[in-house]
């Protein structure tokens, strides 16, 4: 659609375009205004990025000049706020990294098999009525799956271990598993609902069960999409915070033990943010430094989902 | 070919009862997540609604459990949303119809739209920061209601773009054909066809977003830490929300102000469990609509 200046010489005033048709297409002063707004709006987006990248840089800055940057990523020791200070973040990114894989070991296989049942095994009526259910489970803030994981999962997880103690990696694990199931179910069944009915009359028509159909000809035909949802939900874990702020504890360390008290990156933002630190001192610009790599290791996963999709997927 | 022939196994009685024993563990998993949704309700349910009454959404934050309400957290929501979808929606809307509407297939336009697609994953933290270094320091609002409203604004844009994209992406062709026969210019059409008819679409994209707004704490937490508020803010005033207020009172270690949270949680999941109720009814609304 053109809208050049070489077209509006018809226009009288702009104003009266909006009350009359005029001829021809894009051809007032106030079409042209209003393209550009939207172009504008449009923009913002882009805006959004690079004032992300801006400020987390530019606060990092301040950060990497007393605290050299191989010092941050290789050290095993996070103390920013104890004397004496140290500035390894590997601590918060192992702990990241317990509570995702536990999220993770919860709700892939648990969030693949609900997709396979609601794509492949559902009639339309229970499809129907358990939708909105897994829907909700969306669209529950995380702050109250922090409360339920400290006051009801926690309570329960120690009667199976008894030592382990209130604040702890399994608790908000499990429970940030159940919260990305509806991401990975969701968009697991959409690939699948995706593979075409003929290859599934074929599968039948060769004698195959309809389980040997689900795991061997849509799952496969699928995949793409699914590893994409995988990959997306384990971004969404890494990038969490309120539910591993209430329930996963405060005490960086590396460790593979889920009882124990970690945490994780956002968690640590988190916890810094709720005290009065002054805006000019170090501790507080650790924030910034630790929201840059994890801004970084979920536009890592984000990008390779997107491109996993585009660059797997079957054309039908 | 003898390879898969050996794979294939001839028992269909064999095969028929693992497909059998298979569809219970695919219909357990579906439980799973309905029963952890049933238990947190009900667990929520037990400990917050001995403490839901009147008081607690008309009163004011207190170091006494007894005394201590929501209304602070509930007025901070509510202006903190009213600002958040008076910037989002018409920014959201106006970039959507730019790139279904006007928008050339050139470099830049791809570039925008991948661009959106990888800020829908950003983590909410992370606005937060953004929100702390444009909107607090170097726009100098403070950590006021603004500055959160437009975090969260720019937060749920992506959201609202890709549900008002659909919307309009889901108006016939036909209807601008016959308004450009009829001599309509380009935003005539959108104005006159495009938009009345995508509407419901939008309206229900815009809801959903904004209660996910609604529903985050971390990026409020980042912009404004947490406050002691005993008033109802304006819009230059230090605020607090819902799910923040919830946050504060899980942290305390005593057993009243858990069950306080819990009473906050209530009236949150009431408040985005409506919004989500009124967002199905435009949608079924709209679709009877379309079908006769």
């Amino acid at each position: 659609m053109e809208t050049t200046a070489s077209r509006t010489g018809d226009i009288d005033t702009g104003r009266a375009a909006s009350g009359r048709f005029r001829r021809g297409r894009g051809s007032s002063v106030e079409g042209t205004i209003v393209r550009w707004v939207f172009f504008g709006c449009a923009l913002i987006s882009i805006f959004t990025t690079i004032g992300i990248v801006f400020i987390l840089f530019g606060q990092s800055i301040g950060f990497f000049r007393e605290v050299s940057v191989w010092e941050f990523i290789s050290g095993t020791r996070w103390t920013p706020i104890l004397k004496p200070t140290s500035f390894g973040v590997l601590p918060l990114v192992a702990g990241t990294l317990l509570v995702t894989v536990l999220a993770a070991a919860v709700a892939l296989p648990i969030g693949l098999t609900t997709a396979i049942y609601l794509a492949e095994y559902a009639p339309d009526r229970a499809r129907r009525a358990l939708k909105p259910f897994i829907e909700i489970l969306a669209g529950i803030p995380t702050v109250v799956y922090g409360y339920f994981a400290l006051t009801f999962v926690t309570p329960q997880l120690q009667r199976i271990f008894p030592d382990m103690i209130v604040f702890n990696a399994l608790s908000a694990g499990v429970v940030m598993g159940v919260m990305i199931i509806p991401m990975v179910s969701s968009l697991s069944e959409d690939a699948m609902i995706s593979v075409p009915r003929s290859l599934r009359q074929a599968s039948y028509a060769l004698g195959a069960t309809r389980l040997e159909t689900s795991l061997k000809v849509v799952v496969p035909a699928a995949l793409s999409g699914i590893v994409a949802s995988f990959i997306l939900a384990i971004s969404r874990a890494i990038g969490e915070t309120m539910l591993v702020t209430i329930a996963a504890g405060a005490t960086p360390r590396i460790t593979a033990n889920p009882l124990e008290s970690i945490q994780t990156m956002t968690a640590y933002i988190a916890q810094l943010a709720q005290g009065e630190a002054s805006h000019d001192s170090v501790e507080y610009k650790t924030i910034f430094a630790v929201g840059l790599l994890l801004f970084f290791m979920t536009l890592a996963l984000n990008l390779l989902g997107h491109w996993v999709v585009r660059r797997w997927r079957q054309a039908y | 070919m003898a390879r898969i022939a050996n794979r294939f196994d001839p028992r269909l009685a064999r095969r028929k009862m693992v497909g059998g024993i298979f569809y219970g563990v695919f219909f357990a998993a579906v439980l799973v997540s309905i029963i952890s949704l049933f238990v947190l309700l009900i667990q929520t349910a037990v400990e917050g609604l001995p403490w839901l009454d009147f008081d607690f959404l008309t009163n004011y934050m207190s170091r006494k459990p007894e005394l201590a309400g929501i209304k602070a957290a509930i007025m901070g929501t509510l202006i903190t949303i009213v600002f958040t979808a008076l910037f989002t929606v018409p920014v959201g809307v106006g970039a959507a119809i730019y790139l279904e509407e006007y928008a050339p297939k050139n470099r830049l336009t791809q570039i925008i739209e991948i661009n959106i697609s990888n800020l829908a994953g950003v983590p909410s933290v992370v606005y937060g920061l953004l929100g702390l270094g444009v909107f607090v320091q170097l726009m100098s609002l403070g950590k006021v209601v603004l500055a959160g409203a437009l975090t969260l604004g720019l937060l749920v844009l992506p959201i609202v773009i890709l549900a008002s994209r659909e919307a309009i992406r889901a108006v016939p062709n036909e209807y601008r054909l016959g308004a450009f026969a009829l001599g309509a210019d380009q935003w005539q059409v959108i104005k006159g066809a495009v938009l009345p008819s995508a509407l419901p679409g939008i309206l229900t994209g815009t809801i959903l977003a904004l209660s996910r707004a609604i529903g985050e704490a971390a990026p409020i937490l980042v912009i404004s830490g947490l406050v002691y508020v005993t008033f109802v803010p304006g819009p230059l005033d230090r605020f607090t929300v819902m799910p923040l207020q919830i946050f504060t009172w899980v942290g305390r270690p005593q057993e009243d102000f858990r069950s306080l949270a819990a009473a906050g949680i209530i009236v949150l999941l009431i408040i985005l469990l409506s919004m989500n109720a009124i967002a199905v009814l435009v949608r079924n609304k709209y679709q009877t609509r379309s079908e006769d």
